[in-house]
């Protein structure tokens, strides 16, 4: 097991690593920008080293910096949390060649599933159901793309090989739109991604975000862990995600997990991983994987009493995986609410010093959240600043819980979400389940509208 | 106990009503009495790989002057190779573009120059020193 890790992140994941550190008796390196500095699991960690200015770019980006750090505290291991350089396969490959342990997968795999078109064809080769689409990237000859759409039938969707995460996008419904669009996503793809290949998908109308945890180790030993729901977005941005997506059958569930679990062993995947599913009609289609924890990581430990990140640190210490599929236990229902600094429906952020904080507590009830009582949250990152978790026997306890914690959470002095997560505990089709991905930009174009054509 | 915890000590004792501070963690022992110009430790620290310093704010620079602070993380050292003659000394005049220092990171040796032409009144770091990014290192003048 590990001595020491370096955190190479922030917010409240930062946090979340250094309390597993400490369970498992590792001490912990945290590093920092100078917007960090007062940063709760900052003070709280054993060694910190500060790596840069505020912009991302010249600290939480800046891999010499990061991989310095870890040369003059002596850290073994490295982990990268989410968003930030968690998912670049370069990074992975140096930190590797420095001599350190990259908690997450093999850099190849990383590369492998970062790039869409050669992740949907391992998918593809390992028996994972996958969106219909042009079997690859797109042509330059336009007879040809308007053959590809014609062949998968409009709507389509174009979108970024090297892109992911909602972005790199863009929705085509007739084929006299069609060869503008591609040659915008490409250009974009260029800009944004340095990659301009881009494929084409049938775009779904009304799917769900139906994802897939699992968890394998180095020696082809791989679990699934169950099924998320994280349908309600905007902007291709989760708000809440829940486990066990309601409405689907466990054999459902138990059956896409396998295949996402025997896809793992045939990679050799190594970690945490979460295979992303449009679900829609009762068939499951992959759209992407993402090699690293999520956000939304803790509605399946709540419902698994499975502790990912640890596992996820023992894993890349080397340990064999202690977990079996038939130990695995789905128990009751939990949901996650993001608390982000924002304006609750106009959506605009809002950094800024919290005056008065007071989470809220009680059973069933977790906080995963480093701000505290005076804390300035700043604005050069995105702007989450917590996530309130509810776990219940049913869903209706989970979401009471809900309504509960949100109506005893204090967070003054800035604008944060939690007035839109009150409205959702209350919304009559949130109740019922299962609303699709449009759901909420809809819900809130409604509000724009009522409120006369507000941001 | 490390510098940086010693420096944290010696900045408390400074702005303290104490005039004498005495500390004993394990096998180290460290003193500091105030009004003694040469505060510090009595007795010899032995560095041992045991628990490292909680992290400290910047030393404030008590002097006037320019404060030229570590734009990278790594290891610092005052010459370019063990047993070299250091880049500079206390006293030293440099100009605008003067190398300093050298840091250290990730094997590579990165010579890090002045901003500012003066006499160098203040070395805050020693050599071999861990630096983090923005730590203050010399004072010039």
């Amino acid at each position: 097991m590990f001595e020491k890790i370096l955190i190479a992140n922030r917010g409240e994941i930062a946090l979340r690593v250094q309390r597993a550190c400490r369970e498992l008796g590792i001490r912990t390196v945290v590093v920092h920008s100078e917007a960090d500095r007062d940063a709760k699991y900052v003070s709280l960690a054993d060694e910190s080293v500060c790596i840069g200015p505020a912009a991302s770019s010249a600290s939480y980006l800046n891999i010499p910096a990061i991989i310095s750090a870890a040369e003059v505290t002596d850290a073994e291991a490295i982990h990268p949390g989410y968003g930030f350089l968690s998912e670049n396969a370069d990074f992975a490959e140096r930190v590797e060649k420095s001599g350190f342990v990259f908690i997450g997968p093999r850099p190849e795999t990383i590369r492998l599933m970062g790039d869409k078109v050669s992740a949907k064809r391992a998918m593809t080769k390992a028996g994972v159901p996958c969106v219909p689409g042009s079997d690859g990237a797109l042509p330059e000859d336009p007879a040809e793309i308007v053959k590809i759409a014609k062949a998968i039938g409009y709507p389509v969707i174009i979108k970024a090989a090297g892109g992911g995460g909602g972005r790199g996008m863009r929705v085509v419904h007739t084929e006299a739109a069609l060869l503008n669009a591609v040659s915008m996503t490409r250009t974009e793809a260029g800009a944004a991604f340095g990659n301009p290949i881009v494929y084409m998908e049938k775009f779904l109308e009304n799917p769900r975000h139906i994802e897939i945890q699992v968890l394998a180790d180095e020696f082809r030993n791989a679990v699934h862990l169950g099924a998320r729901d994280c349908s309600m977005q905007r902007r291709h941005q989760k708000i809440i995600e829940e486990a066990p997506p309601p409405d689907l059958a466990p054999r459902q569930i138990v059956r896409i997990g396998e295949r996402c679990a025997d896809a793992c062993r045939k990679i050799n995947y190594r970690g945490v991983g979460t295979f992303e599913y449009l679900y829609e009609n009762g068939s499951f289609f992959f759209i992407e994987m993402n090699t690293r924890i999520q956000v939304e990581h803790p509605v399946t430990e709540m419902i698994t009493g499975i502790d990912l990140i640890q596992q996820q640190i023992r894993v890349a210490a080397g340990e064999k995986l202690g977990i079996r599929q038939r130990d695995i236990e789905f128990r009751g229902h939990a949901i996650e609410c993001r608390i982000n600094a924002e304006d609750p429906f106009r959506l605009t952020p809002s950094p800024g010093r919290i005056t008065s904080y007071h989470p809220p507590g009680g059973p069933g009830v977790r906080v995963d959240s480093h701000v505290y009582h005076n804390y300035v949250v700043p604005p050069n990152y995105d702007s989450l600043i917590g996530k309130l978790i509810t776990y219940g026997d049913t869903r209706e306890q989970a979401i009471r819980r809900m309504r509960t914690a949100l109506s005893e959470m204090v967070v003054m002095g800035i604008r944060t979400n939690i007035p839109l997560h009150q409205d959702l505990m209350q919304d009559a089709r949130f109740l019922k389940g299962g609303t699709n991905i449009h759901y909420l930009e809809e819900k809130l174009a409604e509000y724009d509208k009522a409120r006369g054509g507000g941001a | 106990m490390d510098l940086r915890k010693l420096k944290k000590l010696i900045d408390l004792v400074e702005q303290s009503g104490i005039a004498e501070l005495e500390i004993t963690e394990g096998e180290e022992k460290v003193r500091i009495c105030k009004n003694n110009p040469q505060a510090g430790p009595n007795e010899t620290i032995k560095t041992t790989p045991s628990a490292e310093a909680t992290p400290v704010p910047a030393v404030q620079a008590i002097a006037e002057g320019h404060t030229v602070k570590a734009p990278m993380v790594g290891t610092f050292y005052r010459a370019s190779a063990p047993g070299a003659k250091a880049f500079v000394e206390i006293g030293q005049k440099v100009a605008m573009g003067e190398t300093l220092c050298v840091i250290e990171a990730m094997k590579l040796m990165n010579e890090i120059e002045t901003d500012r032409a003066g006499t160098v009144t203040s070395i805050l770091v020693e050599n071999g020193q861990p630096v983090e990014y923005g730590e203050p290192l010399f004072i010039i003048e």
